[in-house]
C-alpha cells in the first residue's frame, strides 16, 4: 500500500519535498499506532481463538461463550449502563457547555473549574464517595429509597461523575467556535431563539454532540473501575474480563469478552465517519466569534443549573477529603492526618507519587505534541487518503478498549521474547506509551473539532504563497487552536496521574504508580489511606492546572486576540 | 568552560558511583502477593542475614500476580516468587515456569508445606485461612447474632446481610466454595450454598472487601480471611473473627523461583532463608499456621487450636475440579443475581 501510494505521489508531484515529509510523518504516526495499538491487540486476537496451549481452535472460545447464559447476559447489562449513562452525562453537559459558551451566566470561571474536578481524581474517589454517602451507613442514604448503592445505580452515578467532565470538554470545544454573523442574521430576520437553535446552534455542534455520546458511550461500555468497587453482582462485559483474567487466569475467554467489547468501537467507527461526511467547516476565514449579550432570567437559569450540577461534584470530592481526615469511619470521627503517611505501603507511598508526576508530565507532553500533529495531518492534508482514514481509525480505536485488554495486550506483545521492543517491558517508557494510546481518542477528536472548525483556506493560502506546510501549522494552525492543545495536554496528565487498569499488568519495581497505590490501599482495607492518596492525586493535578493556566495566559492572551471583538 | 568541565566530572563520578553501588548488590525482582505493609519488613529481615541482596518488589492482589506471570511466560521477569497462593503456584508449575530447587533445610518443614516433587519446585511459608469477619456494632444493632459456624450463616436472620467474594473473581472465593464441597462432600455443599445465596446481599470482586466492609459496617458478615480479619480489628474495626466450627478452608503462601532467572545464586540464597527458623519468625507475626512445626506461638485474635481446625485440604483436587464447580456455581447462582 505504501509502496503504491509513493509512486502515485510522486508521479503526480515529481519529487516534492513537502510531500515526502508529509508521507514520512503520516508513516511514523502509523506506525506509532501499529506498535502502540494494532499489533498488541492482534496478539490478544489470537488468544481467543487458540486453547490455553496455544493451539488454534477457530471459534470454540466463542461457541462458549455465547452457549453460558451468565456471560451473554452481560452485554444487555453493559449495553443498558452505558446508554444510562449517556443520555445523563450528554444532556447536563450539553446544558452546562451552553451556560459556559453562550450565556453571561455569573461564576463561570468558577464553575469551569469546579467541573474539571472529576477527572482530576482517581476513579476509585467517586467510589469511596458514594459508599460514604448512599452505603449501609451513608449520610444520604434515604435518598436511594431503599435502593442499595450496589448496582445498577451506583455504578451510574458513579460514571456520569468521572465521564461529565470529557463530554463537557467536547462540547464546549463545539460550542465555542461559531460564526456570530449566523446569529446576526437570524437576529436581523426576527428569527424566534428556539428556531434559532434548532437551526443554527445545533446543527453547528451536531459533530460535536455526535463524538461527545459516542465518547460516553464508549467510555462507560469499557469502565472497569467503578462497577468493580460499587456494582456488587450486576455483571458488565468490563468486569467479566477482570473475572476471566484475574479471578481465573482464562485467558482466552478474557481475549473473548475483549472481542466483544470492541464492537462497539467498530460501529462507532463507521457512525463517525457518516457524521463527518455532512459535516463541513463552519469557522471560515471571515468568521468572527459568537459573543453572547447578557439575558438575565437566561443567564440565573442557566447559573441554577450550572451550578447543581457543581454541587454535586463537590459534595462527591468533598465526602473524599473528609474520609481521608477521619480517623475511622464511621466508629470513630475524629480528626488526624495520619492516614497520609500511607501506613499501608510500607513507606513507598510519596515514592509511587512521585513517580505518578514523572509518567504523567512524560505523557503531557509527547502526547500533546504527537496527538495534535497527527489530527493535523489527519484533517488538513490533501494526500494519501487511505493512509490517512486507517490513522483516523486507529485514533478513534484506543477508547473502545478497555484498559486491562491494552495492558494484557501489551504484555503479550511487549514481552515477547523476540520483540526487539521488549526492553522497554517494565520502564516507564512502556507506561507512557500505553498511557498516551489509551487516552488517545478523546485528544485526537478534540483536535479534530478544533481543526475542522479552522477553514482550509488557511493551508490553501498558505501554500500559494509558497510557505512551508509546517510554517502554516507552527504560525497559524498551532496558535490558533492553542486553547484546544492546552486542554488536551491538561487532559492528558490528569488521567495519566489517574489511570490504573492500563498500568497494573505492567509498571515495574521501580515504577510503581500512586494510581495502583490507591487500588492496593483499598484492598487491604485502608479506605482513608486509600481516600487521602486519591485526594493527594486530585491537589496535584489541582496545582499542575493552576501553573499552566497561569503560564498560557500571557501566550493564550496574545494569540487569541483574534477571537474578541 | 570550567563549569561545563566540572559538571562533566561530576556525572562521570555520580555514574561511577551508581555502577559501583549496582555492582556490589546483586538485584533480586520478586514478586509477591504479601500485604503491602509487610514488604519493607520482610527485605529488611532477610537483609540482616544478606546485605549484598537487593530487593525489588512487584507486588499486587494474588489473581493480578498470578495472571501477570502467566502472561510473561515467554519471557518471564521475576526470579523469585515470595509469598503467592500455593494453588497458584500449582497452576505455574503446570505452565512449567518454576525452576524446582530443595533449599537448605527444606527437610525441617512439614511435609504438607512442601511439593511433593524432588527436588520441590516450590515450597510454602505459612497458612492463609479461611475466616468470618463480624461486625459488633451493627450486629447488635440489627439483632443479628454472631454466628459461629458456616451453617450459622444460612439461618433467615442473616437474610441481606452476609457479603462473600465471587469464587469466579477471587481466590478467595473459591477456596471457600471448594473447602465446603471436600467437608460436606458435593450434594451437601450445593445444599449449603442455596441456602447461603438466599441471605447473601451481594457477592464481591475481591476476597479481602468482604471483611473491609464488615469492618466499615457496610455489611454485618463477610467471609474472607483471618489475616485480614485479625489486621482489621487492631486498626481499631468493631469486627470479631470467627472460625466457622465445622472447619477452616485454607491455602498456603508459597516461595519459588522463576525458571529462566539470571540470578541464580541470588535466589537460591533467598530461598534458603525463606525456609529458615527466622522467616518462619517472621511469617508468625502474620499467621498463625507457619511451615516449620514448632516455631508459631499463638497471636493475637487467632483461637490456639487452629491448626487442628484446618480442613485436610487436597489442593489437586480444587486444581482439578475449577472449571467445573465455578461452571455449576455460575449456572447456579450468577445468572439467577442478574436477574435481580
Amino acid at each position: 500500500m505504501t509502496t503504491l501510494t509513493t509512486a502515485r505521489m510522486t508521479g503526480l508531484f515529481g519529487f516534492n519535498q513537502e510531500a515526502w515529509i508529509k508521507l514520512g510523518l503520516m508513516l511514523l504516526a502509523l506506525a506509532l499506532m501499529l506498535i502502540g495499538l494494532v499489533f498488541p491487540l492482534y496478539t490478544l486476537l489470537l488468544k481467543s481463538v487458540q486453547n490455553s496451549a496455544g493451539e488454534f481452535i477457530g471459534l470454540a472460545n466463542y461457541r462458549h461463550y455465547f452457549s453460558t447464559p451468565s456471560l451473554v447476559n452481560s452485554i444487555a447489562n453493559s449495553f443498558f449502563i452505558a446508554i444510562m449513562t449517556m443520555c445523563l452525562v450528554v444532556v447536563l453537559a450539553f446544558f452546562c457547555a451552553y451556560g459556559i459558551t453562550r450565556t453571561c451566566m455569573p461564576g463561570k470561571k468558577v464553575f469551569k473549574v469546579l467541573t474539571l474536578l472529576p477527572i482530576l481524581a482517581p476513579s476509585l474517589l467517586p467510589a469511596i464517595s458514594l459508599v460514604y454517602i448512599f452505603g449501609n451507613q451513608g449520610y444520604l442514604k434515604g435518598l436511594l429509597g431503599g435502593e442499595s448503592v450496589y448496582g445498577p445505580i451506583g455504578i451510574v452515578i458513579g460514571m456520569c461523575f468521572w465521564i461529565f467532565p470529557h463530554a463537557l470538554m467536547i462540547l464546549v470545544t463545539a460550542l465555542s467556535n461559531s460564526d456570530a454573523r449566523l446569529y446576526e442574521a437570524a437576529r436581523s430576520l426576527k428569527t424566534p431563539a428556539w428556531r434559532t437553535f434548532l437551526t443554527v446552534t445545533l446543527p453547528g455542534i451536531r459533530y460535536g454532540l455526535m463524538s461527545c455520546a459516542f465518547v460516553v458511550f464508549t467510555l462507560a461500555i469499557t469502565d472497569f473501575g467503578v462497577p468493580k468497587i460499587i456494582g456488587g453482582q450486576y455483571n458488565l462485559l468490563a468486569t467479566d474480563i477482570y473475572k476471566q483474567v484475574v479471578g481465573q487466569q482464562n485467558f482466552q475467554m478474557g481475549a473473548v469478552v475483549s472481542m466483544i467489547l470492541l464492537l462497539p468501537a467498530v460501529l462507532t467507527f463507521i457512525a463517525d465517519r457518516w457524521v463527518q461526511r455532512k459535516q463541513t467547516s463552519q469557522l471560515s476565514a471571515r468568521a468572527v466569534p459568537y459573543q453572547p449579550s447578557p439575558s438575565p432570567v437566561r443567564d440565573w437559569v442557566f447559573a441554577v443549573l450550572c451550578f447543581s450540577v457543581a454541587g454535586i461534584i463537590l459534595l462527591m470530592i468533598g465526602t473524599a477529603v473528609y474520609a481521608s481526615l477521619i480517623q475511622f469511619w464511621p466508629y470513630n470521627l475524629t480528626y488526624t492526618l495520619r492516614h497520609y503517611q500511607f501506613d499501608g505501603l510500607g513507606g513507598s507511598g510519596w515514592e509511587s507519587w512521585f513517580n505518578s508526576l514523572k509518567m504523567a508530565s512524560g505523557v503531557a507532553v509527547i502526547g500533546t505534541l504527537v496527538i495534535f500533529t497527527v489530527a493535523w495531518m489527519v484533517e488538513k492534508t490533501k494526500e494519501f487518503s487511505l493512509l490517512r482514514q486507517w490513522v483516523h481509525l486507529f485514533a478513534i480505536l484506543p477508547m473502545a478498549v478497555p484498559g486491562m485488554v491494552l495492558g494484557l495486550a501489551y504484555i503479550f506483545f511487549f514481552n515477547h521474547p523476540n520483540n526487539p521492543l521488549n526492553i522497554l517491558y517494565g520502564t516507564l517508557a512502556i507506561l507512557i506509551l500505553n498511557t498516551l494510546v489509551h487516552f488517545y481518542t478523546v485528544c485526537h477528536l478534540t483536535s479534530m473539532t478544533a481543526l475542522k472548525q479552522l477553514d482550509p483556506e488557511f493551508e490553501a493560502v498558505g501554500a500559494s504563497l509558497k510557505v512551508p506546510f509546517w510554517r502554516t501549522y507552527l504560525r497559524v494552525t498551532l496558535p490558533t487552536s492553542l486553547p484546544a492543545v492546552l486542554d488536551i495536554s491538561v487532559y492528558l496528565f490528569v488521567n495519566a496521574m489517574t489511570t490504573v487498569s492500563a498500568v497494573i499488568f505492567l509498571y515495574g519495581p521501580d515504577t510503581r504508580l500512586a494510581s495502583v497505590a490507591v487500588l492496593h490501599l483499598d484492598e487491604a482495607g485502608y479506605f482513608a489511606s486509600a481516600a487521602a492518596m486519591s485526594v493527594l492525586i486530585l491537589l496535584t493535578s489541582i496545582v499542575v492546572k493552576i501553573l499552566h493556566a497561569m503560564c498560557t495566559h500571557l501566550i493564550l492572551k496574545r494569540s487569541q486576540i483574534w477571537r474578541q471583538r | 568552560m570550567s563549569f561545563s568541565t566540572f559538571k562533566k566530572t561530576t556525572l562521570a563520578l555520580a555514574t561511577a558511583l551508581c555502577l559501583s553501588s549496582v555492582a556490589s548488590a546483586t538485584e533480586l525482582t520478586v514478586y509477591t502477593a504479601v500485604e503491602s505493609d509487610d514488604l519493607q519488613k520482610y527485605a529488611e529481615r532477610f537483609n540482616q542475614a544478606h546485605p549484598d541482596i537487593s530487593i525489588r518488589w512487584v507486588r499486587d492482589s494474588t489473581g493480578v500476580m498470578t495472571a501477570r506471570l502467566l502472561a510473561e511466560k515467554d519471557n518471564p521477569r521475576a526470579d523469585v516468587i515470595w509469598g503467592l497462593a500455593a494453588t497458584s503456584l500449582l497452576l505455574l508449575d503446570e505452565e512449567d515456569l518454576l525452576e524446582p530447587y530443595a533449599p537448605k533445610g527444606v527437610e525441617q518443614l512439614d511435609p504438607k508445606f512442601v511439593d511433593a516433587n524432588t527436588p520441590p519446585a516450590w515450597v510454602g511459608m505459612d497458612a492463609w485461612v479461611a475466616a468470618i469477619c463480624y461486625n459488633t456494632i451493627e450486629g447488635e444493632k440489627h439483632g443479628v447474632p454472631m454466628p459461629t459456624s458456616w451453617e450459622d450463616l444460612t439461618k433467615p436472620e442473616y437474610k441481606g446481610h452476609v457479603v462473600m467474594p465471587n469464587p469466579s473473581s477471587s481466590g478467595t472465593g473459591y477456596l471457600d466454595v471448594s473447602s465446603w464441597i471436600q467437608l460436606w462432600g458435593e450434594e451437601k455443599a450445593w445444599e449449603f450454598m442455596d441456602g447461603l445465596h438466599e441471605n447473601i446481599s451481594r457477592y464481591t470482586h475481591s476476597g479481602s472487601a468482604p471483611c473491609n466492609l464488615a469492618g466499615s459496617g457496610e455489611a454485618i458478615v463477610g467471609v474472607s480471611f483471618a489475616f485480614r480479619a485479625a489486621r482489621l480489628k487492631s486498626q481499631g474495626a468493631p469486627v470479631e473473627v470467627v472460625f466457622p466450627s465445622e472447619g477452616l478452608g485454607w491455602d498456603m503462601e508459597a516461595a519459588a523461583i522463576v525458571k529462566g532467572t539470571k540470578n541464580m545464586e541470588a535466589a537460591k540464597t533467598l530461598m534458603d532463608w525463606a525456609v529458615s527458623r527466622d522467616a518462619n519468625e517472621l511469617y508468625n507475626e502474620g499467621y498463625a499456621v507457619v511451615a516449620m512445626p514448632g516455631v508459631a506461638q499463638p497471636i493475637e485474635n487467632y483461637p490456639a487450636d487452629i491448626v487442628d481446625r484446618l480442613i485436610d485440604n487436597d489442593f489437586a483436587f480444587s486444581a482439578v475440579n475449577r472449571d467445573r464447580i465455578l461452571q455449576e456455581w455460575q449456572r447456579r447462582y450468577d445468572a439467577k443475581s442478574d436477574a435481580k
